[in-house]
């Protein structure tokens, strides 16, 4: 049984959703252009030279499309706000196809109200499943 | 150093390849492989279909968020991880993958964070936050109150810094185990850096929580009860 989805509702995804894509979208080239932890400490300390200058990442057909995070063959205004807005896209998909994959529709779960007066369960729902 | 010279907008870098050793990466590949085997059999068996959007929209903004280095004093920038968003909202396990996916698009996509170093980077920034600092929090929220707004900022922004934290000193070990620094100074800069980026990520995630306590409190892995009543597992996600 699958309870209507409320206006308030989906204005909280689009909330969520909204500011995941204004972020990456709009803000993404106002990011500090500063080093991270990790980078910092690297230089500093001499070890950035160990990073591989053509990782593997390099060999993957995305290397073609995107340099880190800025999409090639646009201009330089757009590139990281295009990377952004196609990440976010990415990210979702694959998370949301992963959690379809994954879960149960609430029907197949034995919810608390299908035990008995007696107190026994309902597991007709559990047939079937190992 | 031309490395990193040539670089227009330096925007989140994790752990390139070449700075851990082989074991090291291993290792740390077997670790999160098996956290994530955990993280998929558990939210399998324990989530329904209504988790599912909000796992998307975790993920999309924690990648997101994690584009937007925020500068910190000396010269170094921070950026959100998420993992303990990602846990309050989430719980552990869905938490974890929704870690996972961020980290494999970033590295796979964007070339951030190696390919073959993507197993610590996974379980440091992924995988320890969310899972530890998901107990963590829930502790704190059982020390003073699940019902409290007061003991869910006090849990949010403490597991949210710390994980940053602990995250870093993992990263320092295993440069350290790498042989590509010594322990002390891989501890020092490391801790001295993320001690100040660990205070952004607890305040982006409190700013985060507040807004779904407000207007959705039924969302979070542990909601607060509304007076006597527990929230009916008919409406929840999970």
């Amino acid at each position: 049984m699958k309870l209507p989805t409320s206006q308030k509702t989906i204005a909280f995804w689009l909330t969520g959703l909204g500011a995941a894509f204004f972020l990456a979208g709009i803000v993404s080239p106002f990011a500090s252009p500063n080093p991270d932890g990790l980078d910092r400490v690297s230089q500093d300390q001499g070890f950035d030279t160990k990073a591989q200058e053509n990782p593997p990442a390099h060999q993957l057909p995305f290397y073609a499309i995107f340099d880190e995070y800025a999409l090639r063959g646009v201009p330089e205004p757009i590139a990281t706000p295009l990377a952004g807005i196609v990440g976010t896209l990415v990210v979702f998909g694959m998370t949301w196809g992963m959690g379809k994959l994954l879960v149960k529709s609430p029907q197949e779960i034995p919810i608390p109200q299908a035990i008995e007066s007696d107190g026994s369960r309902d597991d007709r729902h559990r047939e079937g499943r190992e | 150093m031309l490395y990193s010279l040539t670089r227009p907008l330096d925007l989140a870098m994790h752990i390139p390849d070449g700075f851990l050793s082989l074991p090291v990466s291993l290792v740390t590949w077997a670790l999160s492989i098996a956290l994530i085997a955990l993280g998929l059999k558990q939210v399998q068996n324990r989530y329904n279909d209504r988790a599912v959007p909000l796992m998307g929209v975790c993920a999309a903004f924690i990648f997101a968020a994690q584009m937007i280095n925020f500068p910190i004093p000396g010269g170094t920038s921070g950026h959100l991880l998420g993992g303990t968003l990602a846990g309050i909202l989430l719980g552990p396990w869905a938490g974890a993958l929704v870690m996972t996916v961020v980290f494999i698009v970033q590295a796979v996509l964007f070339q951030d964070g190696g390919l073959t170093v993507l197993g610590a980077n996974i379980f440091n920034m992924g995988l320890v936050g969310t899972f530890a600092g998901y107990y963590l929090y829930k502790g704190i929220r059982s020390l003073f109150g699940l019902n409290s707004w007061r003991s869910m900022a006090v849990a949010t922004a403490i597991t949210g810094w710390l994980s940053v934290v602990v995250g870093s000193l993992l990263c320092a070990l295993q440069l350290v185990l790498s042989n590509t620094v010594p322990l002390k100074v891989a501890v020092t800069s490391m801790l001295a850096w993320h001690i100040m980026i660990g205070i952004g990520e607890g305040l982006i995630t409190l700013i985060a929580v507040s807004y779904v306590w407000r207007t959705r409190p039924d969302l979070l892995y542990d909601p607060p009860r509304a007076g006597s009543q527990k929230v009916s597992s008919v409406s929840s996600p999970f």
